[in-house]
């Protein structure tokens, strides 16, 4: 697992994962990550199994992808389309919160 | 212990088939989840998806909800509650009703009441000569925009589920202190080796996962890299071009507007952004803020302006 080391020796950004430790830290089967990449789920950088290299963000969107299986029943597929639509919804929100809140002007809510 | 109307939860009568709860909790549940909502509704969506997760638990289970019917249909929500003190004679319960893992969806009604069968379930690890590595944690945290810009280190709080020596699930508090990296994103996980859970025997320690959600200030946004920020100028600095100071969360920046700026044109601090390799950018978001005319002399001035200035904004082009 590549990682930048921070002062403190037992804290450092996770930079990038291969498709093992993603299995290991998430509890999940590889053939199942597999099927997350297929779907355009998860976008591992490098070519071939072995060579992937996945973002640390994929922890969470694997927890979100289970959590969709489990409450809702939603299958892979549908659990891409949800992830999508809400990613796409809360970029949403947010540019109508801005678009509605009045002009910030810096430190003034300091 | 405070009394929880599980039927109120779910918007069903006390009398509700089985199909009818089932109905009531799949379609809150599509309304409330946690990866549906997000934005700034998401906290209270996550609250009510765990009531009337709670609630399904227990209305699901014909054991459970016959328990809970027992206990009567006269408390009103919120009401101080002591279960009568045999409350569970007479119940027999089908210790596989639940996978282990489900006990911390259990709402503090339940999982008080529930508590002896808990610690029932945890007995068979006692003894056993079993060397594992501990589970990986993982929890979330929120760190400001200006720590991911300067690194720095801090203790946060976090709570743990956990079973006491009785059985009772209680939310262990612990402090951590964890040294921020500089240049750390949103949706970025820091690892703290060792962290997690212990592992059995001579099992190594499993590590804790945090994942780092970036706020920020009021006129900032995020966006991988990229930082966003509003910057306000008057008219006459739009219209005429200037240099000025901005604060930045780097620090201050000489900035140079060029002429004729309309409001959202975007002003690019290359590699102001988030730091790293690469680092992001800084885009200052032009907005026009209209200066209050407070006096005489500055009512005249944009009187002249205005005869001076034969523009018309709401003319078609090429009207």
């Amino acid at each position: 697992m590549a990682a930048r080391r921070s002062p403190d020796p037992e804290c450092e950004i996770v930079t990038s994962l291969t498709l093992i430790d993603l299995c290991r830290i998430s509890g999940t089967t590889r053939d199942w990550v597999v099927e997350l990449v297929d779907e355009g789920i998860l976008d591992p950088v490098g070519g071939g199994q072995t060579a992937w290299r996945f973002e640390s963000s994929s922890i969470t969107v694997i927890a979100r992808v289970r959590r969709l299986q489990s409450d809702l029943r939603v299958n892979i597929p549908g659990a891409a389309l949800v992830l999508s639509l809400a990613d796409e919804n809360a970029r949403l929100k947010r540019h109508l919160a801005e678009a509605e809140g009045a002009p910030a002007v810096p430190g003034s809510d300091a | 212990m405070e009394y929880k109307d599980f039927y109120k939860a779910l918007g069903v009568k006390r009398d509700a088939t089985a199909d009818e709860i089932k109905r009531a909790y799949r379609k809150l549940v599509r309304t409330y989840h946690p990866d549906v909502n997000t934005g700034p509704d998401a906290a209270a969506a996550e609250q009510k998806f765990k009531e009337v997760g709670e609630a399904y638990e227990v209305l699901s289970d014909p054991e459970k909800r016959a328990a809970y019917d027992q206990l009567g249909a006269n408390w009103a929500e919120g009401q101080a509650f002591r279960p009568p003190p045999d409350w569970d004679a007479g119940f027999e319960f089908s210790g596989a009703g639940n996978p282990a893992d489900d006990r911390d969806q259990f709402g503090d009604l339940f999982r008080d009441l529930f508590s002896q069968r808990a610690s029932g379930d945890r007995g068979g690890q006692a003894g056993a000569r079993v060397h594992a590595p501990g589970q990986d944690h993982h929890a979330k945290i929120l760190v400001d925009l200006e720590e991911a810009y300067q690194g720095g280190s801090r203790a946060f709080s976090l709570r743990k589920p956990e079973l006491d020596a009785q059985g009772h699930i209680t939310l262990r508090e612990r402090a951590i202190r964890v040294t921020i990296p500089k240049g750390v994103r949103d949706g970025q996980h820091i690892r703290l080796a060792g962290q997690g859970a212990p592992g059995l025997g001579q099992g190594k320690a499993g590590d804790l996962y945090l994942e780092v959600a970036l706020t920020a200030p009021a006129g900032f946004r995020v966006d991988g890299r990229d930082v966003y920020m509003d910057l306000p100028l008057t008219p006459w600095e739009a219209a005429l071009g200037a240099r000025i100071s901005v604060d930045t969360p780097s620090g201050k920046v000489d900035l140079r507007v060029p002429d004729h700026v309309q409001p959202g044109k975007k002003l690019r601090l290359k590699g102001r952004g988030i730091p790293g390799r690469p680092a992001g950018d800084l885009y200052c978001m032009v907005k026009i803020v209209i200066a209050p005319v407070e006096t005489e002399k500055a009512r005249k001035l944009y009187e002249e302006l205005a005869r001076e200035t034969r523009y018309d904004p709401r003319q078609k082009p090429g009207g």
